[in-house]
């Protein structure tokens, strides 16, 4: 992450704006990317679609470090977007960082 | 901090479930060590018949193989038996000198064969039937050898005959009793078993006590001779007549045994740093040989070990199943009757079909079936849930399949489907799919089934079905979990019942404090246990327990049901069914505004919109200015009514007036699931009150109440509850039976579930027969939905704004 030039940290709102244990949208060229907040206010972003059937996790219940998909009740793992086993899938990671507050998202190129 | 030493010795099923589930959840608490006295790793003993039967091969039965232990960071030791447990330096010590010092020791050292105390018992080619050394030396005897007696005709017994017999013996089963596995059969079940193994090429002599097996010039065993001087040839004898519990090692280092090491709930011996689980106990007086059994010793014992202490074990009732292909038979609990009890019969005697159910306070004590085994399981689930069956009773006989099901459930008989048939058609997995991944995998529980297969993980109609097929294809290891005792998701080992019970009684008003008070095992629970605290906490406190938006599903929290696509769809509320020009003139123009691409009339006399785009809902709701239908929630649904007296030559009441009042009232109620209503204005029906959670039919002197009906998964015929005589009545009862639904239904129950395991009766005794109670109930209720805001209308006016509004917008 520290290689990350810092030109390509944007950023798209505060902690506080996100629900604790909850998700927001940001919108973007690749889709809709969520952002999660966990219990222990760490943050984690993955776009928007289930590996499964595509479903939006954003709007999924957040534990843990998990997400559960609305649509079917993946588990999916927030910090790399694997799907719990036995279920085999991965959503798109993205780079997420949070500095004094405000949140930044590498969107990449 | 320096980790605990844990010890194990045995490394059989019971002992290695024990680990498993200890490393779940506490996996930093101990280093384990493992000694097991055979050379191979953990493998299911329950497959060995057909191992023996040449079904299976005994890489097929592994259950962790040496990797898994390396994995794991478990020091295994295979082929080390452990002579002496040093109590005082808290050590063991092993047969070849090796010593290994404990912080806590775990004896699951199963149980050994009993071998007759006859002559000739040490002969080559007298062997037990125990693990996969007997195995193979069965295997390699049916290679050269013509003539197996097995000794037992207990299961054990015939699933070794059996298994000799397909590898081409002439097997004679030798029992001692009047008849096969008395332990488990009746004497018309055992007959039957008797002549379809004949049938299959199995001789058996009953009543027969053997008393010498002797030599040939080889020193091979040749013959064995009964107490009545009768002398069969014998070039294999096979002892099957029961196992012991192994307590040696416990018994000479002191440890209090009787027929088992003893323990407690808790599955402590008297050593309180030596635990037992599996084969080697005893618990209050009973060893268990089955796996179901063992299993649940496993759990608690592992909860112990991780110093939670949560969890007893209180003992099993088991069920059996034989695992010989072709012969279906079931056994479970008392199945002989006497004074105290009833049985009620169907013996098809040509057809190959017995079935047997006893009987006692209109509650299943035990059944044996023979022939048709298909519905085992869901007497076996009734028999442990002590369900009253009175109502059911004259066709209890004739199968779940025959008490009104349309779905899945039950229609198919499991053993019988082929591999391609579907099972779950939700999620499009069929039976061969569900067999391989249990056999493969090593599953036992319907929960590790649904994980892997996702089979009946959907709506579950075909739960029951999954059931049997996971019952016959692990046999006699498989019970259903008992469904009264099922903790209410894998975040806790507390049931639903003892979860809204400590709520009310210790008056927690948040999900942390009912997480903080219960010892949680996860930070913050999971998407199934959230919801239903949550509900639990607003149904027993309403207007103290706060509301916890994020423990609820997206529908709850958008007020919209999520679409697979996930846009949204909108269901106005229209109170009864009606509607006016204005209102449907206001719908068609936000049809038009948000250009919602589909319209169409639901099940529930409403107009759904659907396809609405998340960020347009606040704004449809208030062009649209109409009460949220509460389509997406667990709440009240709708009230459908038929035109009735007002319009109707048939009426005889005003249905639709009715309806409406109902749906007023009860409008922006939360229950544990959805709850839909309906009210026919005569008994022509025509609103379908009989499949709906209440159903109101009116007649000429006043209304019919039905309840706990269902449309469904699994439609069921509404029960006749009460008859009242004015509309008031009806909204009392109505809303004293769904307030004991509300406080007292699990989460997710739908009031025909939730009755089906109370009984009606219980429910009458609340609502109908007593007045006071009734009165309270209805209260209750109006308290708890009274002041409740319009959800909709609360969001068009900037409530919960960031639910619906991109956090940025990127270019």
């Amino acid at each position: 992450m520290d290689v990350t030039p810092m030109s390509r940290w944007i950023k798209v709102g505060t902690l506080e704006q996100i629900p604790r244990l909850g998700a927001r949208v940001v919108q973007t060229r690749h889709g809709p990317i969520a952002v999660f907040r966990t219990a222990d206010d760490a943050v984690f972003a993955l776009l928007d679609q289930c590996p499964h059937k595509g479903g939006p996790l954003s709007q999924g219940i957040v534990f843990g470090h998990h997400v559960a998909c609305p649509l079917h009740n993946w588990s999916i793992h927030l910090k790399d977007g694997q799907a719990e086993a036995p279920d085999e899938g991965c959503a798109k990671r993205f780079q997420v960082k949070q500095d004094q507050e405000q949140i930044f998202l590498d969107i990449g190129d | 901090m320096k980790k605990m030493k844990l010890v194990m010795v045995g490394n059989g099923m019971a002992g290695v479930r024990t680990i498993e589930e200890l490393i779940k959840i506490a996996p930093d608490l101990y280093d384990i060590c493992v000694f097991g006295a055979e050379p191979y790793a953990n493998y299911n003993r329950i497959l060995l018949s057909p191992v023996l039967a040449g079904e299976m091969t005994v890489k097929e039965i592994m259950l962790n193989d040496v990797e898994w232990y390396q994995q794991q960071g478990i020091e295994l030791h295979l082929n080390k038996k452990v002579v002496h447990i040093d109590r005082v330096n808290r050590k063991v010590l092993t047969e070849d000198g090796m010593e290994q010092v404990y912080d806590r020791l775990l004896l699951a050292t199963g149980s050994n064969p009993v071998v007759l105390p006859i002559p000739g018992k040490d002969l080559p080619g007298v062997i037990t039937y125990r693990d996969i050394y007997d195995t193979h030396a069965m295997i390699e005897a049916a290679k050269q050898y013509r003539h197996a007696v097995v000794i037992g005709g207990g299961l054990l017994g015939l699933e070794a005959a059996n298994g000799l017999n397909l590898r081409g013996m002439a097997v004679t089963v030798v029992h001692l009793g009047d008849w096969l596995m008395e332990r488990q059969l009746d004497k018309v079940a055992a007959d039957m078993l008797k002549s379809s193994l004949e049938k299959k090429g199995l001789s058996f002599l009953l009543n027969k006590q053997t008393t010498v097996i002797n030599a040939g010039p080889d020193g091979r065993v040749e013959s064995i001779g009964f107490s009545d001087g009768q002398t069969i040839p014998a070039d294999l004898v096979v002892m099957a007549v029961g196992v012991r519990p192994n307590e040696e090692l416990a018994k000479a280092s002191g440890i209090h045994c009787l027929r088992g090491v003893v323990v407690s709930d808790t599955m402590q011996s008297f050593d309180p740093k030596i635990y037992a689980v599996g084969e080697c106990v005893s618990h209050r007086g009973v060893a268990y040989g089955l796996v179901a059994p063992l299993f649940e010793m496993s759990k608690v014992c592992a909860n112990h070990l991780a110093q939670l202490g949560i969890g007893r074990y209180e003992g099993s009732v088991t069920s059996t199943k034989l695992k010989v292909t072709g012969v279906d038979l079931f056994s479970a609990g008392h199945f002989q009757s006497d004074a105290d009890t009833e049985e009620i019969v169907l013996h098809d005697a040509a057809g190959g079909v017995y079935k047997k159910i006893v009987l006692k306070d209109d509650k299943i004590v035990g059944s044996v079936m023979v022939g048709d085994t298909s519905d085992g399981a869901w007497y076996f689930q009734m028999l442990r849930e002590k369900q009253n069956v009175a109502e059911i009773r004259d066709h209890l006989l004739f199968g779940q399949s025959h008490l009104g099901n349309t779905g899945h459930q039950g229609q198919s008989r499991a053993a019988e489907m082929a591999d391609s048939m579907e099972v779950c058609g939700c999620n499009g997995v069929c039976k061969g799919v569900i067999v391989k991944a249990i056999k493969e995998k090593g599953l036992f529980s319907l929960d590790e089934v649904r994980k892997h297969t996702k089979a009946s993980s959907s709506c579950g109609s075909c739960t029951g079905l999954v059931e049997q097929i996971l019952a016959s294809t692990v046999g006699g290891a498989y019970a259903a979990q008992p469904n009264r005792n099922k903790p209410l998701c894998g975040c806790t080992d507390h049931t639903h019942e003892e979860t809204r019970q400590v709520i009310r009684s210790e008056h927690l008003l948040s999900i942390s404090a009912v997480m903080d008070f219960m010892k949680w095992k996860t930070p913050n629970g999971c998407a199934s246990c959230r919801p239903a605290l949550n509900y639990y906490l607003l149904s027993t406190w309403p207007h103290e327990a706060l509301d916890d938006p994020q423990s609820r599903f997206i529908n709850e929290r958008a007020h919209a049901n999520i679409q697979k696509d996930g846009t949204y769809s909108v269901v106005p509320r229209m109170f009864g069914g009606v509607t006016t020009a204005n209102d449907l003139r206001r719908i068609a123009d936000v049809v038009d505004k948000y250009q919602i691409p589909t319209v169409k009339v639901t099940g529930g006399q409403r107009i759904d919109l659907l396809g609405v785009k998340k960020a347009d809902l606040p704004k449809v709701w208030a062009d649209l200015a109409m009460p949220s239908g509460h389509a997406y929630a667990k709440a009240l649904r709708t009230v459908k009514t038929c035109v009735g007296s007002e319009w109707c030559r048939f009426g005889v009441q005003d249905s639709t007036q009715m309806g409406i009042q109902l749906e007023r009232t009860f409008a922006k109620m939360y229950a544990p699931h959805k709850v839909k209503l309906a009210v026919s204005g005569c008994p022509r029906n025509c609103a379908e009150s009989g499949i709906k959670d209440v159903g109101v039919i009116g007649v000429d002197s006043g209304w019919e109440i039905y309840v706990a009906g269902n449309g469904g998964i699994k439609t069921e015929v509404a029960q006749f509850f009460c008859k009242v005589k004015t509309a008031f009545e009806v909204l009392e009862y109505a809303g004293a039976f769904l307030q004991v639904y509300r406080e007292e239904a699990r989460y997710l129950d739908r009031t025909v579930h939730w009755v089906a395991r109370v009984g009606l009766d219980y429910v009458k005794k609340r609502v109908v027969e007593d007045e006071e109670s009734r009165k309270a109930l209805y209260g209750r209720l109006l308290y708890a939905i009274q002041d409740e805001k319009d959800p909709w209308a609360e969001r068009t006016l900037g409530l919960s704004r960031h639910e619906f509004e991109p956090l940025s917008v990127l270019d």
